[in-house]
């Protein structure tokens, strides 16, 4: 790894003020699983590292149906966390999907989002549950919807000297959510995965649905024509499963060095078609 | 930088560049080589500690970010020159081939069984699911802590 100056702030105002002097030439250093591999293999040179891990910017509030999650909250505490299962639990079903058991033991929220991989987990459950992210600099504070801030691979609107400082979900309680996701091997970036958001009426009829895919584009899309395909309907398995050729037939996947556009495209049929099958029994249940 | 933490139960402080891993750390500057390095991204699991009792990719750990926590590699579960009883089931089993995995499926099967300590061989499986072995073909390993889980329940 190349030398650099190392800075390890105790209040958000010194991190961000350090963000504001140094620009493009810092990085934040959150749970730097992303990071650090990148600098393991000198794929990226910043002159100073602003370590975060000293502010306190973890911590999970659920204020009634408002869940703030702050940007330094680990993955495993979305695993973990009682509170989450029963206010938010597709949080905690995406986090164990995440890399491997340390990964999630460091990695945070904030860090995750601000990486924004174009097959990662949260970036995509985000944007299924219409979060919103806090960004803050030295100068001023702004509030992004998830479906904004993602711009494009691994590229999101937030500006050097700005930080994700927490992102606001709301819970899902009588709502059904499931994710779903395929991997060439246990902790790789998913080929595609999927999250279900989904809600039905007093007569059985799907009055909210939100289904968004990740690593078919190059950030997270939600599936509009396949969502404009329940919203209404009673969601049975047919109505289900044509929602999710609805999919298949709206998003157009690449291929990459590993997966063909064509297994992508299958995938997104029948990853988006289980994911729904579970929202959806699970909305039921709940209503 | 001067950099304080406590190694295996020892508070120990040293004084390393800010960009060196605590891998790097362990290995060049603390001569413990339990710690082994494979992939370098937190893939293989060869460079396993724990970290606060969690299990952390020591290279994709800045070592000033280690700074007042508690470091546990494999060597810290050696008690009075004995074995640890889940390396004594590693022994038995012959879940150790050429070694390089050991310490890392040793510690995060441990940590594992702090928060389930009655799981069943799935379960197991999964736990160890991001620690990479070239050697066993994993079967042995999971005999390994099965019997450790069962020779527990047994003891009471």
């Amino acid at each position: 790894m190349h030398s650099f100056e190392y800075v390890a702030p105790e209040t958000l105002d010194e991190a961000l003020a350090l963000l504001a002097e140094h620009g493009s030439e810092a990085k934040a250093l959150a749970g730097g699983q992303s990071l650090i591999p990148v600098l393991n293999y000198r794929l990226a040179r910043p002159r100073i590292i602003v370590d975060l891990n000293g502010l306190r910017l973890g911590g999970v509030r659920v204020e009634g149906e408002q869940i703030a999650l702050g940007a330094l909250t680990r993955h495993c505490v979305l695993e973990e966390s009682a509170e989450l299962a029963g206010a938010c639990p597709i949080l905690g079903e995406a986090a164990r999907l995440i890399g491997n058991v340390r990964v999630r033991t460091l990695g945070t929220i904030g860090g995750s989002l601000a990486h924004a991989d174009p097959a990662g987990e949260l970036p995509l459950v985000m944007v299924a549950l219409g979060a919103s992210l806090t960004l803050r600099r030295a100068r001023g504070v702004r509030r992004v919807a998830a479906a904004d801030f993602f711009t494009g691979y691994l590229t999101t609107v937030l500006e050097p000297d700005e930080l994700v400082t927490e992102v606001e979900v709301p819970a899902t309680r009588g709502k059904g959510t499931a994710v779903e996701e395929l991997a060439r091997r246990v902790g790789d970036f998913a080929m595609v995965a999927v999250a279900a958001v989904v809600s039905v009426d007093r007569r059985g009829r799907v009055d909210e649905a939100c289904l968004a895919y990740g690593g078919v584009g190059p950030r997270p899309l939600r599936a509009r024509s396949s969502e404009d395909a329940l919203i209404g309907q009673e969601p049975t398995a047919e109505r289900v499963a044509l929602a999710a050729r609805t999919a298949r037939a709206s998003l157009q996947p690449q291929s990459d060095a590993f997966v063909s556009a064509a297994y992508r495209s299958l995938l997104v049929e029948v990853l988006g078609r289980r994911a729904l099958t579970r929202a959806v029994s699970r909305a039921l249940e709940a209503a | 930088m001067i950099v304080g933490f406590t190694l295996n139960g020892r508070p120990r402080e040293i004084d390393v560049p800010p960009s060196q891993t605590l891998l790097r750390t362990l290995r060049d500057t603390l001569g413990v080589f339990d710690a082994k390095e494979g992939c370098s991204e937190g893939v293989c699991g060869a460079c396993t500690v724990l970290l606060d009792g969690r299990p952390v990719s020591s290279c994709l750990v800045l070592t000033p970010t280690a700074r007042g926590r508690r470091v546990l590699t494999v060597r810290g579960l050696e008690r009075a020159g004995d074995l640890h009883p889940l390396q004594t089931a590693f022994v038995e089993h012959g879940a150790v081939q050429c070694g390089f995995c050991t310490p890392g499926m040793v510690l995060t099967a441990l940590a594992f069984l702090e928060q389930r300590p009655r799981p069943d061989r799935e379960e197991i499986r999964a736990a160890l699911a991001g620690n990479l072995c070239r050697c066993t073909g994993y079967a042995k390993i999971l005999d390994a802590v099965e019997a450790y889980v069962s020779g527990r329940r047994a003891d009471g």
